[in-house]
């Protein structure tokens, strides 16, 4: 098992045709994705990467059956594709776009969550189900099946952590990057919830970094409602207050959203904080062989 | 992943000039460039005028930067103090004379696009004049929320809710939720993450009036307020985050000596954090994003040597998209124009890892396995 993406995926491209569309879609088809449709306004009929293109997501969706979105148009246009995507009855968004003006997507998460739909994002990289699909621009390549889920605010940091993993053998079975805007659809929480329930997770990687409370409230549910054991890395303990660490979500503000704050809450919740990305690795292999 | 967001501050004057439009209660006020030019605007405005220092950051009251002036001689005088005056690093090149009002109660009343609750909050108190901030962690109990839903929007009642929960007189009750109405407006109609006043004052004769006025614009939405983005003040931004934006680099300057190149904001924040726990000090925060191209490399070293006490360079790249000989032959290419020469430690993994390392050997360089081996080499390097 896994979660959110499995070979079951039904994968519909929006912004199919553009640069980084074009690019990532061919990496996803390479990986073994079902990618079934692509969507670019005025492209309909065309093909993409060997994928039909659609006007809009509800033709793709008709007729393809596409379960799962992921998003590539430019930030000022990410909001409109969330919600042309929730509309046509899509119950998984992954929004890899950044730049999204924050009223735009206020908007947009909300309607997301009245229409029952999951989003992913914004400005992440999306997620991997090992050896079944894989939806998001990471390498491929670093990652192996196996048992620990990995849930990070970050991307390249992300692919450390994994490539450790995988280095002493340790596969994953879903390793989500929720992405490091302040506005996001899923979060920290629901993707620890998920892997709680997830029979082939057998230990959690989590790994945050500086800015908002999310982190804490991670550690409070993991207090209450995590069995498996969960490692933890946080990012930006050198990082001076009131100054954004290129993530819109990473500024430590009025004294909150501290690195020492976070790994205090974690700890406390009995979560294992490693000092470095490599040992946060290893800590969760130790878990498994235990 | 280029430039990730942040929020563009505007000067008191600019923010006045656009709330004005929305019918708030301010001051009569002019901006003077020159001691002239303040005598000039005290005489038209009449009066007693407040001089105030226009400068980005905060604290200007305490650093002497605001003055009451009694006459337009005066008024010229307490300019020529302040204009040239240095705030914390900022030169003063601007004030804003203001007429002075009889102030009987001070309050605060801020919008913000609220990032926690997911929503537009509204936040006010009778505690004005002071730091928001202080407020909150002195005595949170006196700061009153309420909460707009972005997709209800604004609801008169809440302006009203809030005016009686922070004790405003009731014949002035419809008057501040109609200027909570029109703040809530400017945020939505300029895509602004903050518009805040601090203090609005009840004066002695019973009228509310705007003292101060802060903005604070989306950088993401400046695409669309074409007018708003020409407000960015060049002369306040430090000039290496300036020339980093310019280069499409996310760029922090910070204070020790090991200047970091690294893609991703998560990995580069780590990197610090690994090279002060191997005993050294990061001289910058630098992501130079996804698919970073060999001018990009280039463009962060140079603004990383400006910084003379840099000592030594650590490169932490993790090829996805990225391509490691891409970082590689940037690094190579951008050693002969450098201004100095530093020790560099280079740690490049993932796609094309073994073309970008031959690269460095021929070029002499040695790339490191390890973000800790690199770490520590670095910090050995630089002799810290």
């Amino acid at each position: 098992m896994s979660i959110l993406v499995d070979e079951n995926t039904r994968l519909l491209v929006q912004g199919i045709t553009g640069r980084e569309g074009t690019f990532h879609t061919e990496q996803m088809v390479q990986y073994g994705t079902q990618v079934v449709a692509g969507v670019t306004p005025g492209r309909g009929g065309q093909k993409a990467c060997g994928v039909p293109v659609f006007n809009t997501v509800a033709q793709a969706v008709r007729e393809t059956g596409a379960n799962v979105s992921i998003i590539f148009v430019p930030g000022p246009f990410a909001p409109d594709a969330i919600i042309e995507a929730v509309d046509a009855g899509i119950p998984f968004v992954v929004c890899i776009s950044e730049h999204i003006p924050v009223q735009d997507m206020l908007r947009a998460y909300h309607y997301v969550n009245i229409k029952g739909a999951r989003l992913q994002g914004p400005n992440c990289p999306g997620l991997i189900s090992p050896g079944k699909a894989k939806v998001g621009i990471m390498a491929g390549d670093i990652h192996i099946p196996g048992p620990v889920g990995v849930v990070s605010r970050s991307g390249t940091l992300t692919y450390e952590v994994v490539s450790h993993l995988t280095g002493q053998g340790v596969g994953q079975s879903t390793v989500v990057g929720i992405g490091g805007d302040p506005v996001i659809g899923t979060g920290f929480i629901d993707v620890l919830r998920m892997f709680e329930q997830d029979p082939e997770t057998e230990a959690v990687v989590m790994i945050g970094e500086i800015g908002g409370t999310d982190e804490e409230e991670a550690a409070a549910f993991i207090q209450k409602h995590m069995t498996k054991p969960v490692v933890g890395f946080i990012a930006g303990r050198t990082a001076p207050p009131e100054k954004r660490m290129g993530h819109a979500g990473a500024i430590v503000s009025g004294g909150i959203g501290t690195a020492e704050s976070k790994i205090a809450a974690l700890q406390a919740a009995g979560v294992d904080v490693a000092d470095f990305p490599r040992e946060a690795a290893l800590l969760a292999a130790e878990r498994i062989l235990l | 992943m280029v430039w990730s967001p942040l929020f563009m501050k505007i000067h008191e004057f600019q923010a006045k000039e656009i709330l004005a439009a929305y019918g708030l209660p301010i001051p009569p006020g002019q901006v003077a460039t020159t001691p002239d030019e303040a005598r000039a605007a005290a005489a038209s405005i009449g009066g007693t005028v407040v001089v105030k220092a226009q400068v980005l950051v905060g604290g200007r009251g305490k650093a002497g930067g605001v003055k009451l002036a009694a006459t337009p001689d005066e008024a010229a005088e307490k300019a020529a103090d302040i204009l040239g005056m240095n705030i914390k690093g900022i030169t003063v090149q601007r004030v804003l004379l203001a007429q002075a009002v009889d102030i009987a109660t001070e309050i605060y009343l801020g919008v913000i696009l609220d990032r926690t609750s997911k929503a537009i909050t509204i936040m006010a108190s009778a505690e004005g004049g002071v730091e928001i901030e202080e407020v909150a962690r002195e005595t949170p109990e006196k700061i009153h929320r309420v909460h707009v839903h972005p997709l209800a929007g604004y609801a008169d009642y809440q302006g009203r809710q809030l005016a009686f929960d922070i004790g405003i007189p009731p014949d002035l009750s419809r008057e501040f939720a109609r200027i909570v109405r029109a703040l809530v407006l400017a945020l939505n109609d300029n895509d602004a993450e903050l518009v805040e006043i601090n203090p609005l004052v009840i004066t002695e004769d019973g009228a509310i009036q705007c003292i101060d006025a802060k903005i604070n614009l989306d950088d993401n939405a400046l695409f669309r307020h074409k007018d708003l983005a020409e407000l960015r003040d060049h002369d306040e931004e430090e000039p290496a985050e300036q020339a980093a934006r310019e280069a499409g680099l996310s760029f922090v300057k910070l204070d020790g000596t090991i200047g970091c190149v690294v893609n991703g904001a998560g990995l580069a924040m780590a990197t610090m954090d690994t090279i002060k726990l191997s005993g050294g000090s990061p001289a910058n925060f630098l992501d130079i994003g996804g698919g970073a191209r060999a001018e990009s490399v280039e463009n962060a070293l140079r603004i990383i040597l400006d910084d003379a006490n840099v000592r030594a360079v650590l490169f932490n790249i993790f090829g996805g998209i990225t391509r490691c000989d891409e970082v590689a032959r940037g690094i190579v290419s951008a050693l002969p124009s450098l201004s100095r020469q530093v020790p560099m430690v280079v740690r490049l993994v993932g796609t094309n890892q073994d073309e970008g390392r031959e690269i460095l050997r021929e070029a002499g360089l040695v790339a490191a396995d390890t973000m800790q081996a690199a770490s520590q080499e670095v910090v050995k390097v630089a002799g810290a």
